[in-house]
């Protein structure tokens, strides 16, 4: 039996390195990753079978429902090969598997010497998880290529063999074939995992140098950090600095995860493992920074450090006004596990008092704001999402702009967006229409390479705005689901970019200011104008919806003086259900915001910015009531 | 004083576009003709009418449903009974709705023997297309029959109901029945939009895309003309919804917008007595069931507040030619109003706010300003 029992393995700060392999495995979402990692910790007997339960390590329910993890976990293995009955301590970090936090993943790629690539060898590699293997191959890890699934009736082991085996450069028989479902092939991997990962090597005598690469707010232990010790060792009760701040914080509790916390006498050279300081915050444990001993700190922080910095933009309003505060408790409390996620208050003429969020991407958006919806119950939303633009104008004086009504007023020389390098996987046949959903979103294609004989990698340049829309629903839906996406921000370049206003009776709404290519400001203004025409109920007067670039008007509605607005009927029984309508209406009226002289109820705000699932969503929790 | 209304709940064939508390026989048992449905309905009625007070009686109505499918001797028991009991004012108003399908003259002359003096028809339209999209059978030539046969019968005060808005309905075939029912000499017009009603056959055909939905600016268009053109026959318009000759007005329906007392007889009936609105059982067999077993067919009731009672005056009488008298308003009401006297939408005249035609077309609008 290849298990070692836990109290006999090699102990935490006294374990040699030589015994030690640091792994993550980089997969797509459903290709299996938890069911493989879950198997692992039943054949390495950290988890005994009855406490065993699906994706054991995704901790919370949206990492469960969705099937992605969002937050890295590192569980300690000891494990016996049976290929030279050793001991050994296999560290396996998990790594988030979405573009997103590709900055994550690339701090828990260097916390390793190898990956575990596991791909489904019904569906092929992804572009995503392509990503993540280039970021290991270009960390140098040792890649063991895997295909999972095997046990599938429509697998296609060969095929895809081939295809890893191109990607890497490695033979196809050079593939593992393994079946987190049924555990085939999984000891043979651990034992794999022994054989080619190198063992961590490092200085046990130099100033003690470990990375953060992740970091996770508990809230009865504070902020939870997940390190792996480069040089030296951490010791409980050590004081503790971090490199990026100089900010100092004892030790309060060192140990691994196995995979419930477990508190050890310290964490040595090549150790994965956690450290608690009670700090509350997870930006004062930031992902990618150095942390090293205060009596005697390094003077060489490990490369890498960066502050994430937020791509998207929206802005997140309560549906009911009164759940103001709570939107900002529960963003507080957000961010005290999610150091990327920024906001500021902001108000809207149309939505009233929310918040103005940054997120790392469109995943890390829906995800805060499903957890805010979800943990805290409020009804959101959000208005369209956009990136942060350079503005320089005609006198030289440059504006960052996060939100479309700031936008400045002045003559404009130049308007600078984020340009990202898109990589898109998929069948062939889809070729045609990738291409024209990408040239329709003023994307340049970079290059094509068939990956194997019918899956290609297309890779483009595209703005950034362009894919925060609903790029990726589009290209879902126009590939039935086969593309998958990656990309990365490569720079800003100058666009033909100009600001819509929609002004209602001559005043400007600003929820639905929008940031738009010139080519597409008259297709974005006669969209929200004959939107709002629909959703805007009849006021006693014409009410013209325009849609205007600075004070020319590229678009027009209106919406007709009502006319009749009375019930022709009123007898015996009709009062009552009158005046009960009536009573009703009065209500009604207090939800009415004032644009001007037009009265708008906030449901037409919503609806002309909610997305067809909001709307469900809307309509969900009316039935509810 | 005490105001009667008659519920009749029966129909020969239930309208595409009517969701009033009718039944036809067989929706309520199998087979059945109307006699044996309604065979012991009357009964049921009178002893409804013995938990009513005992006020004396301005007006009854009889409406429905289909009233004129009840006999007349039938109907005359309800007459007699309230009479006996309550007696009736000299001038009493007794009105019967009436299919213009469903009269005789001889049935026609039983009602007015048995007390009736006012009669209504369901008239809707005299487009045949019109007719065919609301599911009405009559043909539009026996509503001058029926009339004439009304007057023939002794009726002095004959009414007509027309409904504008139905799908298909132009503003000349509109035009064309307003002046027909004009033509006819009637002393009464009841025009009313029509309203479409959730669980309708109109309703769902509508949904379905089989027929367009009713155009509301068309709509305001028709109240226009008809409001005009009943003007210059000498019928004014005395309630949102409908014109009169001077003296002709519906003494019944305007106890119900002056908020006097009123008793509704019948399923689902509703009936208003001082401060206290109430409504009955709203099934037949239930309404029948409850009254033979000696029980109160009222299914429930509300006792009305201060503040909804000013609702209801301002809701009612916002409808009426006599307007919302200005001592029952706040100065702050009274000012939320310029923009409507300003618009000509309502006549500021020494003491009432008095809608004019377009300020009752938007009537319910006014109505909520009001009650912002």
């Amino acid at each position: 039996m290849p298990a070692i029992q836990i109290s006999k393995a090699p102990q935490p700060a006294a374990t040699n390195p030589a015994q030690i392999r640091n792994f993550c495995i980089i997969a797509h979402i459903d290709h299996g990753k938890s069911t493989l990692a879950d198997r692992m910790l039943g054949i390495t007997e950290v988890v005994e079978a009855r406490n065993m339960r699906a994706q054991y390590l995704d901790r919370m329910d949206i990492e469960r429902e969705r099937g992605i993890t969002i937050k890295s976990q590192a569980v300690r293995l000891p494990w016996r090969s049976g290929l030279d009955g050793q001991e050994y301590i296999l560290n396996m970090i998990d790594t988030p598997g979405h573009v997103d936090f590709t900055y994550e993943v690339s701090r828990s790629l260097a916390a390793c010497e190898g990956a575990v690539l596991l791909v489904d060898c019904a569906q092929g590699i992804e572009a995503q998880t392509l990503a993540n293997l280039y970021l290991a191959m270009e960390n140098n890890l040792t890649i063991i290529p895997v295909l999972n699934k095997i046990d599938l009736p429509n697998a296609q082991p060969e095929k895809f063999a081939a295809e890893l085996a191109n990607l890497i450069g490695c033979k196809p028989e050079d593939c593992l074939r393994v079946s987190g479902k049924t555990g085939d092939g999984v000891a043979d991997l651990l034992d794999q995992i022994v054989a080619q990962i190198p063992a961590p090597v490092g200085d046990p005598h130099a100033p003690a140098r470990a990375l953060i690469f992740d970091s996770v707010y508990d809230a009865y232990r504070g902020v939870v950090t997940y390190v792996r010790v480069i040089d030296g060792h951490l010791t409980p009760r050590e004081q503790i600095q971090m490199y990026s701040t100089g900010v100092r914080h004892e030790a309060l509790e060192v140990g691994v995860i196995s995979p419930e916390p477990l508190p050890s006498k310290g964490l040595g050279v090549g150790e994965v493992g956690y450290l608690i300081t009670g700090v509350k915050d997870v930006r004062q444990s930031r992902v990618g920074d150095t942390i090293t001993s205060y009596q005697n700190p390094t003077t060489k922080p490990l490369a890498g450090y960066k502050d994430p910095k937020p791509m998207v933009f929206a802005g997140l309003f309560p549906l009911d006004g009164a759940d103001f505060p709570l939107l900002r408790d529960s963003l507080d409390k957000l961010q005290l596990n999610d150091a990327a996620l920024v906001y500021e208050p902001e108000s809207s003429a149309a939505l009233g008092f929310g918040f103005r969020c940054g997120f790392l991407g469109l995943l890390h958006m829906e995800i805060v704001r499903e957890r805010l919806e979800r943990e805290s119950k409020i009804s959101l939303i959000s208005t369209a999402p956009n990136v942060v633009y350079q503005v320089t104008l005609e006198d030289g004086k440059k504006f960052v702009v996060t939100n479309p009504s700031e936008f400045p007023d002045g003559k404009i020389n130049t308007v600078e967006e984020p340009i990202v390098k898109a990589t898109i996987l998929a069948p062939s046949d889809f070729i045609g229409v990738i291409m024209e959903l990408c040239q329709d979103r003023r994307g340049s294609l970079l290059g094509m390479d068939y990956i194997s004989e019918d899956r290609v990698e297309i890779r483009y340049t595209l703005p950034l705005a362009e894919i925060v829309f609903d790029f990726f629903d589009q290209l879902k839906s126009r590939t039935k689901g086969y593309a998958s996406l990656d990309y990365e921000e490569i720079g800003d370049e100058p666009g033909q970019l100009v600001k819509v206003d929609i002004l209602l009776q001559g005043e400007a709404v600003d929820a639905f200011s929008a940031i738009v290519h010139r080519d597409k400001a008259y297709a974005y203004g006669v969209m929200m104008t004959g939107k709002l025409r629909e959703l805007i109920p009849r006021q006693q007067f014409e009410v013209p919806i325009q849609a205007a670039i600075g004070s020319r008007i590229i678009a027009r509605e209106s919406i007709r003086a009502m006319r009749k607005d009375v019930l022709a009927k009123c007898y015996g029984g009709d009062i009552s259900r009158k005046r009960k309508l009536l009573e009703k209406q009065k209500e009604g009226k207090k939800r009415m915001k004032m644009v001007g002289r037009v009265e708008v109820p906030q449901e037409a705000f919503v609806a002309a910015l909610a997305t067809d699932a909001d709307i469900e969503k809307i309509k969900a929790a009316r039935k509810a009531e | 004083m005490l105001s009667f209304y008659v519920h009749i709940p029966y129909c020969i064939k239930r309208c595409g576009y009517c969701d009033f508390n009718t039944y036809t026989p067989s929706e309520l048992q199998d087979g059945a003709t109307l006699e044996v449905v309604s065979g012991d309905y009357i009964d049921a009625v009178l002893k409804e009418l013995e938990f009513a007070p005992k006020d004396q009686v301005p007006t009854i109505f009889f409406g429905g449903g289909t009233p004129s499918l009840i006999p007349p001797r039938d109907l005359g028991r309800v007459i007699t009974a309230i009479k006996g009991r309550n007696g009736l004012t000299d001038d009493c108003e007794i009105t019967l709705e009436a299919n213009p399908d469903s009269v005789t003259a001889e049935k026609l002359e039983g009602y007015f023997a048995a007390g009736f003096n006012r009669i209504s028809f369901g008239m809707q339209s005299t487009s045949t297309h019109v007719l065919k999209v609301l599911d009405r059978t009559h043909d539009p030539e026996n509503v001058k029959r029926a009339v004439d046969m009304a007057r023939a019968a002794g009726f002095t005060s004959v009414s007509v109901d027309l409904i504008y808005g139905t799908p298909g309905e132009s503003l000349s075939d509109w035009q064309s029945t307003v002046t027909q029912a004009l033509n006819l000499g009637v002393d009464h017009i009841s025009a009313y939009a029509l309203i479409i009603e959730e669980g309708t056959k109109l309703a769902a055909q509508i949904k379905r895309g089989d027929v367009a939905s009713p155009d509301d600016d068309l709509m305001a268009d028709m109240y226009l003309y008809i409001d005009q053109a009943c003007g210059f026959k000498g019928l004014k318009w005395y309630e949102l919804s409908n014109w009169a000759k001077p003296g002709f007005e519906s003494r019944h329906n305007m106890a119900y917008w002056k908020s006097a007392n009123w008793w509704g007889l019948g399923p689902g009936a509703h009936s208003h007595i001082d401060r206290k609105r109430f409504w009955n059982v709203k099934h037949p067999t239930a309404y029948k069931q409850r009254l033979f077993d000696g029980l109160s067919p009222i299914a429930d009731s509300e006792e009305l507040t201060d503040e909804m009672r000013k609702s209801e005056y301002i809701m009612l009488s916002s409808r009426l030619r006599t307007g919302i008298a200005k001592r029952a308003l706040t100065i702050a009401q009274y000012e939320r109003m310029a923009d409507h006297i300003k618009s000509d939408r309502i006549i500021d005249t020494a003491d009432a706010l008095v809608l004019t035609a377009t300020g009752r077309l938007i009537a319910d609008r006014i109505v909520a300003d009001l009650l912002a």
